[in-house]
This record gives structure tokens, C-alpha cells and sequence, in this order.
């Protein structure tokens, strides 16, 4: 008997879940269909979107490329429904393309507002990613000037080009054949490194402007110098006059360099040696160049001003926050539409008699105010943020004002405001658009050239699409990037 | 127990200025202020300097001059024999009109599209996301002119509602055209006439009686409604059972409301096609509709990530709690949920409203006369006082942002947790 048993005493293999609960069927039962008000909401979105998508899908894809004029591309797609007939007409971005890109920039320097955002980009990935190496940075730094020479041509330029990506290939086939431990070993042993990629970083402000608005090279020079005397002077001084007293001389030195010297540094110099590109003026900017560079200068600049201005409004000193309060509250109290009335109308009134500065300056001025007050609010609720403990266990340290905040409060702050920090960035960049309302040429500026124009009057989606989607891109991929961001900076337990 | 920095017994000298810190952060905030009085001398002389070599002395007295142009969307009486202080007035209402609209259409779009995104419901989530996305990241002065230009080229003219190409819609009452959106106007056949406040000044405005006997009656029918919900409150603390009272409440107000608006003869005035064009009704130009559409999507798509973050920011322990506790579901979203999410949402919300009321200057891009297009626009190209008029237009807009502001740290205060 011992052999009879009613218990099982094995485990049943595993039967397959019901067909209605897995696959494709079982995602749709669980996610869109469980339930009469789910079923209802998406049978509705489903009849929307297949009412977006049928029109839009053949309205995208039509054969007009290469029409010159709006009547041409209703003779190719037919006046169907709607407006515009049954397809959209692509040959305005065709025709307008450089247009909205570069404005009026004269055609045959427009290579240096490309050169300008290639190396804007090698300049930002040091700062903005750690995933690339060093070498590799040079790779492209090399390969860019290289592409560059070689499109201005002439035999000076295809030698130097060709050197270079010469260069660039043989630096990044040893950074590619070795591997990353047999560098580190390397560098142990006592392998050169090469320089850290965040010098041309340094640089680049001072080469982009120049890129751009041409002029003599020694104005950038001069300009660059002010920081190496001013650095001089601090390094110098310090020990004979103390730290404190050292740096505000450094400062004083470096504003009256720029102030009084560089001009007359720049002129002599160039006429000793004469080296510069062909001036473009302001008025000739336009498209998305001046959108990025107006976006670009904003954000790098507002960002500093806005941790200073937050310090200030956080700060024990009674003057000083309210003179930061007053700012940033009278800042974020008016439209930046008016603030951009100032820049073109009355930024001239406030400056000495005679003073007639650029306007793209004027705007870039008001545009970076505007934003280093938000951009303080923004910093000021990450350090509110931040628990008490942390000053007063920086204080406990023995570290002084400044290094308190550089070593224990700032990474922090900044860490905790990425999110509002990169809203504030992308708002900046779409709130270029508005240098449009006071006559400057930006995309939105353009369009309405480009709709008066006969061949193209009555053009809507195409041309607002196309910026928009120009737009959307820029602003998407910068939120992904802060999300990015706020993973590899995550320090908490996962 | 000592303390590091003992009392300097010395006599003072300059250098401590710098090194003591008992007198460094007094120098340091007075060579701030210097600093900052002698940029702002520095300002105002060149200004002085500037104007006057222009010829122009800082004055108000253009603001009493008549305008000379004419404001077409306008919500009061006006012509261009009348001053440019009342143009800016028609300005600054269109401002708060369209800023009014603007945050009640957003509000709702922001939250249905919020609570949308938070749906269980895959394709519904998506859409919305792609909603919020598709508006947040493109400019809000692009889609302004975006939808104004779709407004023009794509609606019918009002030609074409002759022809019989295009019909009105709601049983005929509503004509949409290229050159905007006629509605029916509310008309009282036995008007109580109006009351002219500020006699024939530039701040004059008509008071309709009708709608004040209106708004009497509406405000007498929730103060009653409210004094029943009272009663039945305390009913059912007495006794427990609380009374049906929903037809009472909703009777005292409606029933009187409709019965002064058949004594003053209420009827609505359609739109007609006359000649080439509308009379009649309320005409809604498309300058008003495109800016209050694009601004009211945009905030929208702003607010509907606000909701959805204070929703998800009540933890799910309170939802099971309230379920614990034995509260319905619906009652755990009004008691528990919803006040907890509020004190989230409101701030930044307010701060949207702020936007949507700042950004409505771009008014300016589509032919919107708001106080950016007729005292920042017209009347500063006109008069050629750039100074005076950027300074009031900035001075209307901190009073609205600082006013805004103020009611909410003044809710912020109200809701804020009390903590020991």
C-alpha cells in the first residue's frame, strides 16, 4: 500500500497563459480595452488619428521638390480638397533653404557661420558629455579645420587641409587601436596625455565672433589678452598685496585693458600684420544662424550672471539682495517683448552721446538679462532646496564663503535646478523668435518676405511647418539632453 | 568654551575694512550701493544728455493728444479724435481680455490633456504626450502667426456665404470667415439704458443696468443656494440625514435670473450678410481668435505637465489610506487627493498665468491692439516718445505681474502646511 499516494508529488509543467492575455492581444485587452470608458476613448483616438494621419500622409509625400512657384505646385498635385490642393508644396523650402538658414549673410562667406557651429559643437562636447575621449576630441577638432582648408581650396589651403585630416587620421587610429586600458597603462607609465580638449573650449568664444562678423583677428586677440593680464596681474600681486586686494587690481587691470588698450592694440597690430576676414554687418544676419547665435550667447552668458544674481538674493547682505531682488523681480515683471523695445530704441539713449553699437549686441544684451533672471530663480529654489546640513557642515569644515559654495553648495544646487535650468535654456532659444517683432531677420522674420513674394503668396503649412519642425528638434533633443543629464549625475543608491 | 576671534583691542586701521570681517561685508555693501548709484547717475545723465541734444524733453502731455487711429477690436466706445490715453486704456483691456480667455481655456486644456496623460489607456497617454510636447517646444510667436495665417488663408469669405460655398454653423447663428468670427450679441428689447461714469474723459465708460440688475440677481441666487446648503448642513449634523436640497438650490438661482431676463426683454442679435460683409452680432476678429487659440494651446500644454506632476506627487499611501478609512472613491478625490495636489499645482500655475498674460503682448505680431500694439506700437511711432512709453508699458506690466503675484503668496500662505 505503501506505493498508493492521493498527493502529487511532482510539480506540473507550466501550461502556456491563455492566447487572450499575452502577445499583442493581451497588451491591447490590458492597455486600450479593459473596461467600456477605455474601449470608447480609444476607439475615438483611433477615428482621430486615423483622420490626422490619412490626410496628412499623402498631403506630406507630394512631387513638388522642385517647383518654383506656388501655381506650379498646384498644377502638379491638382487642386484637390482643401487649400493648396491635395499636397504640400516643398519647393519653397527648396527654393528659400539658404535663405532661412543664413538670412543675407553674403554667399560666399556663408562657409564661416558653418565653420562657426562645427566648431561650436567640438567646443561643447567636453563640456557637455564624458563619454567621448580626448583624443578623440582632437580627432574632430583636426577634422573639421581640415574640411574647412580644404573647401577654401587653393593650393595653400588643400595642403594645409589635407595635413591635417592627415592628423586627424593618424591620431584616431591609435585612439581606435589601443584600448582604453592599454592607454591608461600607458599614461601610468608616463605617456604624454595630450591637452585637455576644454582649452579650445576656452578659446572658442573668442574665435566664434570673429568667425562671424569677420573684422581684424587682433580684436579677438586683444580681447583674449585681457583675461591673460588680468590673470598677470593676480598671480603677481597676490603675494605682495594679499589675495583679496590682489583680485580686485586683477579685475580693475583686465576692465581697463578692454576698455582703453584693446583698440588701440587691435589697430596697431593690424597694421603691423594685417590678417582679418571680410566684415559682414549685423543687418545681414539672419535665418537660423542668428536664432542659434542669439540662443547660444544668451544661454553660455546668462547662465554665470544668474548663479551670481542668485547668490546675491540669498545672500546676508541687506544692499546687495535688494538690489538682486529689485533686478530680477522687475526683470520677470515685463514681456521681454518690451525689454527688446529698449534694446532697439532706447539701449542708444542710456550710452554716452554718439554711441551708435550694434544691434544684434543691443539685443543680445537685453535677451541675456532677461534670462539671467530667470535663470536665478531657477538656482535660488535648488539652493533653497538644499538642507541646512550641508552649509553648516561646510562651515564646520572651516571653508570660507567662496569655497563653501564652489566645493559643497554649488554642484549640489546646480544638480538639483538641471530640469528648470534646461527649461530656462529652451525658452531662451524660442524666445529668439521674438527679435523678429523689432525688424531682425530670423526665421519667422523671413517667412513673411517669403509670402510676399508672388511666386509664393498664400503659402501656410510648409513654411510654418518646416520652422516649427526646425524648432521642435532644437528644443526636444535639448530636454532629452538634460534628462541624460540628470542620470549621469545621479548620486543616490539605484 | 572660547571663541577663535577674540575682541581686537588695537586701533582700527584702513586695512580692516577688507580683512576684518566685522567691517568687510558693511564695505563690500557700500561700495554695491556707490557702485550701483553711480551706474545709475551715469544712465540718467547720458539719457538727459541724449534727449536733449534730440530736442525732446521727457513730458507726459502727448497722452492727452488725440490718437488719430483707430482701434477695430475694441471692448468700450472709442474714435481717433479720442486721446492716446484712452487708446492705451482700450489696450490694456484687450490685454486683460484676451489674458482672461486665454487662462480659462488653457485651464481646461491643460487639465483634461493632464489627467489624459495619466490614463492607463496606452494610445491616450501617447496622443497626449505628444500634445504637450508638439506645443511646448516650438515657439508660442510661431504659433501665433501660424494659426492666424491659417485663419486667412483656409475660412471662407464672407462673399462666399452669398454664393452658398459656405453655410453659418449652429443653426445659423455663427458665421466663420477669413475676416473673423460673428456671434450672436445678447440685446434687451426693454433696456434699462446705461450709466455714463467720468462724464466725456479719457477714462469715461458706459454701465449697462441690464447687466448689473443681472448680476444682482445671479449673486442674491448663490448667496441663497448657499444659505440652503447651510441649513441642510446643519440639518444633517442634528439628525443625520441630510435633506435633498439640489432643486431648491438650483432653482433660487436659475428661476430669477430668467425671470428679470424676460422682464428686460433678453433676445440675441444675429449676424446677417449685408452686401459683402456681416452686420450684426459680435464680431470676434481673427487676430483676437489666433492669439487667444495659440496662447491658450501653448499654456495649456505648460499646465497640463503641471497637473500631472501634482497628481502624481500625492504618494499612493494616501489614496490607500482613504481606502482604508472606507472612503467612496469619488470622496477620496475631493477630500484626500485633490487638496493635497492643489497645494502642488496652484504656484505654478499662477506663474503660467503669468506667462500666458506676458506672452499676450506678442499680440503685436498678428494686428492685436493690445497696450504693447497701441501705446508700445502706434502711439510711440506716432508721437516719436519712445522713453515715456516703453516706461508706462512697463509699468502697466509689473502692476498686472506684481498684482498676480501678490494673490498667490497671498494663497501660498493660505494653504501652506502647518508645521510645529
Amino acid at each position: 500500500m505503501s506505493d498508493m499516494s492521493y498527493v502529487r508529488s511532482e510539480m506540473l509543467p507550466e501550461r502556456a497563459p491563455p492566447a487572450s492575455s499575452v502577445g499583442i492581444v493581451g497588451w491591447a485587452r490590458q492597455n486600450l480595452f479593459n473596461g467600456v470608458g477605455n474601449s470608447i476613448l480609444t476607439v475615438l483616438a483611433l477615428i482621430l488619428l486615423w483622420i490626422v494621419v490619412s490626410r496628412l500622409v499623402p498631403w506630406f509625400f507630394s512631387p513638388t521638390w522642385n517647383s518654383a512657384s506656388l501655381n506650379e505646385c498646384r498644377e502638379i498635385v491638382g487642386t484637390g480638397h482643401g487649400h493648396g490642393g491635395g499636397g504640400a508644396c516643398w519647393g519653397v523650402i527648396r527654393d528659400r533653404w539658404q535663405q532661412l538658414l543664413f538670412g543675407f549673410y553674403p554667399e560666399a562667406e556663408r562657409w564661416r557661420t558653418v565653420l562657426a557651429f562645427a566648431l561650436l559643437f567640438v567646443a561643447l562636447i567636453p563640456v557637455l558629455f564624458n563619454m567621448i575621449s580626448r583624443r578623440m576630441n582632437w580627432v574632430l577638432l583636426l577634422a573639421v579645420l581640415g574640411l574647412a582648408a580644404l573647401y577654401l581650396g587653393g593650393a595653400l589651403g588643400i595642403i594645409v587641409g589635407l595635413a591635417l585630416i592627415a592628423a586627424a587620421g593618424f591620431v584616431g587610429f591609435k585612439a581606435l587601436s589601443t584600448s582604453k586600458e592599454d592607454r591608461a597603462a600607458e599614461i601610468e607609465a608616463g605617456a604624454k596625455r595630450l591637452p585637455n580638449p576644454l582649452i579650445f573650449s576656452a578659446i572658442f568664444p573668442f574665435v566664434a565672433p570673429w568667425l562671424l562678423w569677420g573684422g581684424s583677428i587682433w580684436l579677438p586677440i586683444g580681447a583674449a589678452l585681457g583675461f591673460v593680464v588680468g590673470y598677470i596681474a593676480f598671480r603677481y600681486l597676490t603675494p605682495i598685496v594679499g589675495s583679496l586686494a590682489g583680485l580686485i587690481i586683477a579685475v580693475l587691470a583686465t576692465v581697463i585693458w578692454w576698455l582703453v588698450l584693446t583698440g588701440g592694440f587691435a589697430s596697431i597690430m593690424s597694421s603691423i600684420i594685417p590678417i582679418g576676414l571680410e566684415p559682414v554687418e549685423s543687418r545681414n544676419f539672419g535665418g537660423f544662424m542668428l536664432s542659434i547665435t542669439i540662443g547660444v550667447v544668451a544661454i553660455a552668458c546668462s547662465l554665470p550672471i544668474g548663479i551670481v544674481l542668485a547668490l546675491g538674493r540669498q545672500s546676508d547682505l541687506l544692499i546687495v539682495k535688494a538690489l538682486c531682488v529689485g533686478f530680477i523681480e522687475f526683470i520677470r515683471g515685463v514681456p521681454l517683448i518690451t525689454l527688446l523695445f529698449v534694446a532697439s530704441t532706447l539701449l542708444n539713449i542710456f550710452m554716452p552721446p554718439g554711441t551708435n553699437f550694434d544691434i544684434i549686441l543691443r539685443v543680445l544684451i537685453m535677451v541675456t538679462l532677461f534670462a539671467a533672471a530667470y535663470m536665478a530663480e531657477v538656482i535660488r529654489g535648488g539652493l533653497a532646496a538644499l538642507p541646512t546640513g550641508q552649509y553648516e557642515a561646510a562651515d564646520a569644515l572651516g571653508l570660507d564663503y567662496w569655497k563653501a559654495q564652489r566645493l559643497i553648495i554649488m554642484p549640489q544646487a546646480l544638480k538639483i535646478s538641471i530640469p528648470g535650468i534646461v527649461s530656462t535654456f529652451i525658452g531662451v532659444f524660442k524666445d529668439t523668435v521674438l527679435v523678429s517683432i523689432i525688424g531682425l531677420l530670423d526665421p519667422l522674420g523671413l517667412t513673411n518676405a517669403i509670402r510676399a513674394d508672388v511666386a509664393w503668396n498664400g503659402l501656410v503649412w510648409e513654411l510654418y511647418g518646416f520652422i516649427a519642425f526646425m524648432f521642435f528638434v532644437f528644443c526636444f533633443s535639448m530636454s532629452r539632453y538634460s534628462m541624460y543629464l540628470e542620470r549621469r549625475l545621479r548620486t543616490d543608491h539605484r | 568654551m572660547t571663541t577663535i576671534t577674540d575682541p581686537h583691542q588695537g586701533q582700527f586701521r584702513l586695512s580692516m575694512l577688507l580683512y576684518d570681517s566685522r567691517y568687510r561685508s558693511m564695505t563690500i555693501q557700500i561700495v554695491a550701493l556707490i557702485g550701483f548709484l553711480m551706474l545709475l547717475g551715469w544712465l540718467l545723465s547720458n539719457t538727459a544728455q541724449n534727449l536733449a541734444d534730440l530736442g525732446k524733453e521727457p513730458s507726459f502731455r502727448f497722452m492727452f493728444e488725440p490718437a488719430g487711429y483707430d482701434i477695430n477690436q475694441r471692448l468700450l466706445e472709442y474714435d481717433s479724435q479720442d486721446t492716446h490715453l484712452r487708446a492705451s486704456l482700450m489696450g490694456l483691456l484687450n490685454t486683460l481680455l484676451v489674458a482672461v480667455l486665454g487662462c480659462i481655456a488653457a485651464t481646461i486644456i491643460g487639465v483634461v490633456i493632464g489627467v489624459l496623460r495619466l490614463s492607463p489607456n496606452w494610445i491616450i497617454s501617447r496622443l497626449s504626450a505628444v500634445y504637450v510636447e508638439g506645443f511646448r517646444n516650438v515657439p508660442v510667436l510661431l504659433w501665433i502667426v501660424f494659426i492666424m495665417a491659417i485663419l486667412i488663408e483656409t475660412l471662407p469669405q464672407p462673399r462666399a456665404f452669398r454664393s452658398g460655398d459656405a453655410t453659418m454653423s449652429f443653426w445659423e447663428s455663427v458665421a466663420v470667415t477669413n475676416r473673423g468670427v460673428y456671434i450672436p450679441e445678447p440685446l434687451f428689447s426693454r433696456s434699462l439704458g446705461d450709466v455714463h461714469v467720468f462724464g466725456a474723459s479719457s477714462l469715461r465708460f458706459d454701465v449697462s443696468l441690464d447687466l448689473l440688475a443681472l448680476l444682482a440677481v445671479l449673486i442674491a441666487g448663490i448667496l441663497t443656494s448657499v444659505l440652503i446648503k447651510r441649513r441642510a448642513d446643519a440639518t444633517q449634523e442634528a439628525t443625520g440625514v441630510r435633506p435633498r436640497t439640489w432643486h431648491w438650490r438650483l432653482g433660487v438661482v436659475v428661476v430669477p435670473f430668467l425671470v428679470v431676463m424676460g422682464i428686460l426683454g433678453f433676445y440675441l442679435g444675429y449676424p446677417e450678410l449685408k452686401g459683402f460683409n456681416f452686420r450684426g452680432g459680435t464680431h470676434l476678429r481673427n487676430s483676437l481668435i489666433a492669439l487667444w487659440l495659440a496662447l491658450s494651446l501653448y499654456t495649456g500644454a505648460f499646465i497640463a505637465e503641471i497637473v500631472r506632476a501634482g497628481i502624481l506627487a500625492v504618494s499612493k499611501g494616501q489614496t490607500e489610506a482613504a481606502g482604508a478609512l472606507g472612503l467612496r472613491p469619488n470622496r477620496t478625490m475631493s477630500l484626500v487627493i485633490l487638496p493635497q495636489a492643489l497645494r502642488v499645482i496652484i504656484p505654478p500655475l499662477i506663474s503660467n498665468y503669468l506667462n500666458l498674460t506676458k506672452n499676450s503682448s506678442l499680440a503685436i505680431a498678428v494686428g492685436y491692439m493690445d497696450i504693447t500694439g497701441t501705446l508700445g506700437g502706434i502711439t510711440m511711432n506716432q508721437t516719436g516718445r519712445e522713453l515715456e512709453t516703453v516706461l508706462l508699458l512697463m509699468l502697466v506690466y509689473l502692476a498686472i505681474s506684481l498684482t498676480i503675484s501678490a494673490v498667490m503668496n497671498w494663497y501660498n500662505e493660505s494653504v501652506k502646511l502647518k508645521e510645529r
